[in-house]
C-alpha cells in the first residue's frame, strides 16, 4: 500500500506513584496504515496517548519500540506539524514566520506571499505575532505547517479554545490548503463534531493502553454542515456504537 | 491681552518639557546649579571646586594627557567586558541547559559572586605580577560570575516548545542554537551587558590604582596623594560621559533592535 505505515511494538511512559517508579503502557502493539491522501482524525479521551503518538511519528519522541515506515514518496523531511498552540517565534514577524522552515529555498518569497494571501492576512505581513489575535496566530501557524509543502502533515487539536465561528473558518482554511496537494494529515481532537466534519476516516482510540475501538470511513460530501441531517446521524450513529 | 499672552508662554515651557530628551538635560542643569550652590556656600575650593573650575580643569587635562589615560583605561574595559561576556555566558548556558553541571558549579558560581573585587585583584597581582594580563584577569574573574547567573537563568527560561519546531524542520543543532535559542537570549544579554559596563568600569579603576601606572584610575591616586579634588572630578566627569555615550549610542539601540517585537 502507498502511504504510511506505524507499527508501534510498545511504548511506555514513566509514572511516579509516591516513591517508586511505575511504568505505564501507552501502546502495545499497535499498528495503522494510511493511504496517500487520506484525512484521518484520531479522537480518544483525553490522555489516551493521541499527542504521544503524534510525537512518535514526528521523530520528536524516540522513546518506543517499533517503527515507523514511509511509503518511497515520503521523505522524513516533508513532516510537517501543527501544535496545540501556535507556537509562533515572537521575535519574527508573520511572514517570517511562514518562511522559517523553507528560508533556503529560492521560491520562498512567492510561497509565503501566496499563503499569506490565502489565510487573509497580507496586510499583516510585517506585524510581530503578539500584535496578532488568537486566531490570526493559528491561521500563521496553519500557513507555516503549509509552507513546506508537507507529504504528512500532524495537527494535534489545532483549533482548540477558540470560539467556534473561527474555528470553524480555520476548518475551513484547512480544508482548501489541503485539497491543493492533498497530503496525508494525521488530525487528533476530542471534538466529535469536529472530527466527522474534516475527516475521510475516524479512529477511535480506547483509554490507555490505547487501542482502536472502531475504524471508520465517511463518505459524506464536503463542505459537510455540523447541523445537516447527514452529519448529525452519523454523529448518533458513532457514538451509541463507541459507547456500546 | 497681556494675560493670554502669559499662559501661552507658560504652555509654551510645559509643552517643551514634554520632550523627554529636554526633560534629561533640565535634569542635568539642575543637579549641576545645586553642585553650584553647594560649592558656593561652603566656599573652600580645595574641598569642592565649583563647577566653572572643574571645568577650566577639564580644558587643562584635555591639552594634556587625558584622553591618553581614558583611552587606555576604556581599552581595559573593552578587554575585560568581552572575555567576561564570551566565557560568562558560555558557563551561563551550560548550566541552564544542563540540570547536572548546574549541581556541580552552583556553589562556586556562589562563592565567585560573594568574593569580594578587591580580594582577587590582589590575588592575581601577586600570583601573576604587575602587569597588564594580570589587571585584565582580575576584572574578567570579577565580572564572570555575574554575567553567568544572568544568562543562566535566560537559559532555564528558554521555551523548549519553540525548540521542538526547529526540531520538525530538521535544523542542525547549530541553527537551533542561532536561530531559536539565542533570539529568546538577547534580553539577556543586553541586561548582563548593560551592568557589565557599569561593573567593570569601577573595578578596572581599582585595578588601575592598585597596579598599574597609567589610565584613569592611576590618574585618581595621583591627584589624591595632591589633594587635587577638581582635577579627581574633572577625569570622572570625562569618563563617566564616556560610559554613559556608549550607553546611549551603542547599548540602548542594540536593545531596540534586538527587542522590538516586545
Amino acid at each position: 500500500m502507498t502511504g504510511f505505515n506505524i507499527n508501534i511494538r510498545d511504548k511506555m511512559f514513566p509514572l511516579k506513584v509516591g516513591n517508586n517508579e511505575k511504568k505505564n503502557v501507552i501502546f502495545k502493539n499497535f499498528d495503522l496504515k494510511i493511504p496517500t491522501g487520506e484525512l484521518l482524525c484520531i479522537f480518544g479521551p483525553s490522555g489516551c496517548g493521541k499527542t504521544t503518538l503524534l510525537n512518535i511519528v514526528a521523530g520528536l519522541d524516540n522513546k518506543f519500540n517499533g517503527f515507523i515506515t514511509y511509503n518511497k514518496k515520503i521523505s522524513e523531511e516533508k513532516i510537517s506539524y501543527l501544535f496545540q498552540a501556535p507556537r509562533l517565534f515572537p521575535w519574527l514577524t508573520a511572514q517570517e514566520n511562514i518562511e522559517f522552515p523553507i528560508k533556503k529555498e529560492k521560491n520562498c518569497k512567492k510561497i509565503s506571499n501566496n499563503l499569506l494571501e490565502k489565510i487573509g492576512l497580507k496586510k499583516f505581513a510585517n506585524s510581530f505575532p503578539n500584535k496578532l489575535s488568537g486566531g490570526m496566530q493559528r491561521r500563521i501557524a496553519l500557513a507555516r505547517a503549509f509552507s513546506t509543502n508537507p507529504e504528512v502533515l500532524l495537527l494535534d487539536e489545532p483549533f482548540i479554545s477558540l470560539d467556534n465561528k473561527i474555528a470553524d473558518q480555520l476548518r475551513k482554511l484547512l480544508i482548501s490548503l489541503w485539497k491543493q496537494k492533498k497530503p496525508i494529515i494525521i488530525f487528533v481532537t476530542h471534538d466529535l463534531n469536529e472530527a466527522i466534519q474534516l475527516s475521510d476516516r475516524i479512529l477511535f482510540l480506547s483509554n490507555l493502553p490505547a487501542k482502536i475501538l472502531l475504524d471508520y470511513k465517511i463518505h459524506i460530501k464536503r463542505p459537510r454542515k455540523i447541523n445537516s441531517a447527514a452529519v448529525s446521524s452519523l454523529k448518533r450513529l458513532l457514538s451509541a456504537s463507541v459507547r456500546s | 491681552m497681556e494675560t493670554v499672552k502669559k499662559e501661552n508662554k507658560f504652555f509654551g515651557l510645559k509643552d517643551l518639557l514634554r520632550n523627554d530628551l529636554i526633560r534629561r538635560l533640565v535634569s542635568i542643569i539642575i543637579l549641576t546649579l545645586i553642585w553650584g550652590f553647594i560649592s558656593y556656600f561652603l566656599n573652600d575650593k580645595d574641598m569642592l571646586p565649583s563647577p566653572i573650575s572643574v571645568a577650566e580643569s577639564i580644558a587643562y587635562h584635555s591639552s594634556q594627557e587625558l584622553f591618553f589615560h581614558i583611552s587606555i583605561t576604556l581599552s581595559r574595559v573593552f578587554a575585560s567586558f568581552f572575555l567576561a561576556m564570551i566565557i560568562g555566558s558560555a558557563i551561563g548556558i551550560a548550566m541552564g541547559r544542563n540540570k547536572i553541571l548546574d549541581d556541580y558549579f552552583d556553589g562556586w558560581l556562589i562563592l565567585g559572586l560573594n568574593i569580594p573585587a578587591l580580594v582577587t585583584i590582589i590575588l592575581c597581582f601577586i600570583w601573576f605580577g604587575l602587569n597588564e594580563v594580570a589587571a585584565i584577569l582580575a576584572v574578567t574573574i570579577n565580572k564572570i560570575p555575574t554575567v553567568t547567573v544572568i544568562l543562566r537563568e535566560g537559559t532555564k527560561a528558554v521555551d523548549e516548545k519553540l525548540i521542538d519546531v526547529g526540531k520538525i524542520y530538521k535544523l542542525s543543532k547549530l541553527k537551533i542554537i542561532k536561530e531559536i535559542i539565542l533570539p529568546q537570549l538577547y534580553p539577556y544579554l543586553v541586561s548582563a551587558a548593560r551592568s557589565g559596563l557599569a561593573l567593570i568600569w569601577k573595578i578596572v579603576l581599582v585595578v588601575e590604582l592598585l597596579g598599574r601606572s597609567n589610565g584613569v584610575g592611576f590618574k585618581i591616586n595621583e591627584f589624591f596623594s595632591m589633594f587635587d579634588i577638581a582635577s579627581i572630578l574633572a577625569y570622572t566627569i570625562v569618563f563617566v560621559f564616556f560610559i554613559m555615550a556608549i550607553e546611549w549610542f551603542f547599548i540602548k539601540p542594540l536593545e531596540t533592535k534586538l527587542t522590538n517585537w516586545r
